[in-house]
């Protein structure tokens, strides 16, 4: 394949194999000894939209399903009703060689779906002993303005998943797409695909315009908190969301993106008093990355202490609340003063709330090294953060990995 | 004790080619380009990646006016860049350091060419 290098020149490539594009990464797995350790990635991903004329063969609605199968097939050179993009440069105009080259990468011919190999080649490269995935360009399907695709196209991105890639490889997990547009369906989906192999948990794609406050979700909420399981909210972007649209480069509609839709969840979350409502319901916000939480319990500290009146139902503080939450750690900020970043972790309780995450393949994954190597961590700690903090959360069974693990007993 | 870790015929680099040769645990991507050698340790010191295996690719440059309007974006061959496949930092090809923040730099080698063959000081 050739990648262009500049308006005149293209490099060349012959060749792409994940695990030989990963040897560094092996190398640190073999350095530090990663493989006796217990690794849970709460946040991968993979390219569903490579697996799009399977997926939708899940779609309900025979009219759905037909337009679906048009676009998903030879396609008629239009749009795809169902997908719902938005411009950008993941990666970095193709400086990111994994995305472009990705299709080049071999995997044996035995059945087994392409993605779960294509998992386990990274996830043994990192070491990696389970890991959620979650869909890639489905991420922005909540900004769909039509609630009844985002249902049909999750539902049968839902069934495909669990019964193609999840109950065929127990080392791959996930908290599943909730098609939150639609506060029916997303209670539906719940009840429907809480028992399902591999689901850990639910995931709303914060990417949207949907108050989670909304007393519509209050039964989800509940189901949920029963089921025992963790609520997620994924963050993504949107260059065509008016306030990002402000900005012309793609650095800073991702820096902004990734964190804003997030940020304005958990302070509805909060402050409407939810974590009252739902004590035993854990949530996790993913893929922000750990500076945006300072800054929000600094903030909403300060103006609750002023208006309390707006925030009723709490009775603490709300960084107290937010210091109860989980979050997972890409892309982790790496400060050149670390006394910043120790005292992150310290006002996010990152000894039991921090799960670590690579985000793996998108282009600003992290290692499990950005966390192992941290000078102001114990081995405990470290531990938790890397594998214990998660396996908790999502009381997982880890025996066929580790048979003599503590929990197994 | 230095050592030298032959590279190649000297035929066999091409001005803009690139080679990456073992060395011990790592590799060192040794690079020709306008008739220069240079050569770099094949370790990214963000997170580890195959800095060398990524794109070498110009500068890009803004183009501002004197009025200070903005008048569009170029590239600057006379600033190379090595990109690291992993996460996209950029090494400038000829000093090794980091564009974005000259505290991290790449593992720079000495490169000799004698007779007609490459060889990197190791």
């Amino acid at each position: 394949m050739e990648i262009p290098t500049d308006h005149l020149n293209k490099m060349s490539i012959e060749e792409f194999d994940t695990s030989k594009l990963l040897i560094n990464a092996a190398r640190q797995r073999d350095q530090r000894k990663l493989q006796d350790e217990l690794i849970i990635d709460v946040d991968c991903h993979h390219y569903e939209n490579e697996s799009m004329s399977e997926i939708v063969e899940f779609i309900e609605d025979p009219v759905l399903r037909r337009t679906a199968q048009v676009y998903s097939g030879a396609g008629t050179g239009a749009n795809n009703p169902f997908m719902i993009g938005s411009p950008g440069s993941q990666d970095v105009a193709g400086r990111i060689t994994r995305y472009p080259l990705r299709k080049m990468d071999p995997t044996p011919e035995d059945g087994r779906h392409r993605d779960i190999h294509l998992s386990l080649k990274w996830m043994n490269a990192l070491g990696v002993d389970y890991a959620m995935l979650f869909p890639g360009p489905m991420l922005l399907l909540g900004l769909h303005p039509v609630p009844e695709y985002e249902v049909a196209m999750s539902r049968a991105y839902n069934r495909w998943l669990t019964e193609c890639v999840l109950a065929e490889e127990p080392r791959l997990k996930t908290m599943l797409y909730l098609p939150f547009n639609d506060p029916e369906a997303a209670y539906k989906t719940v009840q429907d695909f809480g028992d399902a192999t591999g689901v850990a948990g639910f995931m709303i794609v914060s990417t949207r315009y949907k108050p989670v406050y909304d007393n519509e979700y209050m039964k989800t909420y509940s189901l949920i908190e029963e089921m025992g399981k963790p609520l997620s909210f994924h963050a993504s972007f949107s260059w065509n969301d008016r306030l990002l649209g402000n900005t012309n480069r793609f650095l800073v509609t991702h820096a902004l993106g990734f964190t804003i839709y997030n940020a304005v969840h958990l302070c509805n979350w909060i402050i409407n008093g939810l974590p009252e409502r739902f004590p035993k319901l854990n949530v996790m916000w993913i893929e922000s990355g750990l500076a945006w939480i300072p800054w929000l319990m600094q903030r909403l500290d300060n103006d609750y202490r002023m208006r309390s009146s707006e925030a009723p139902l709490l009775k603490r503080l709300p960084s107290e609340y937010m210091s109860e939450m989980f979050f997972s750690s890409q892309p982790m900020e790496m400060p050149h003063d670390l006394d910043v970043l120790e005292m992150t972790f310290k006002m996010i309780n990152a000894e039991t709330q921090l799960c670590w995450s690579s985000d793996y393949p998108h282009w600003d994954m992290d290692l499990p090294s950005v966390i192992w190597d941290l000078p102001f961590l114990n081995d405990q700690q470290r531990r938790n953060i890397l594998g214990e903090n998660a396996r908790r959360l999502f009381n997982l069974d880890v025996s066929d990995r580790f048979p003599n693990h503590p929990s197994t007993a | 004790m230095a050592q030298e870790l032959f590279v190649s015929k000297t035929s066999e680099l091409a001005d803009g080619d690139r080679k990456i040769v073992p060395n011990g645990n790592y590799e060192i991507g040794v690079y020709r380009v306008n008739g220069e050698l240079f050569a770099y340790q094949n370790v990214c010191p963000h997170q580890g990646g195959p800095a060398c295996e990524g794109l070498l690719m110009a500068k890009v440059e803004e183009v501002i006016a004197e009025d200070k309007t903005y008048q569009g974006m170029t590239f600057n061959h006379d600033e190379m860049h090595i990109v690291c496949p992993w996460h996209g930092w950029e090494f400038d090809l000829a000093t090794g350091d980091m564009v974005a923040d000259r505290k991290f730099r790449l593992k720079k080698y000495d490169v000799v060419e004698k007779e007609d063959s490459i060889y990197v000081t190791v």
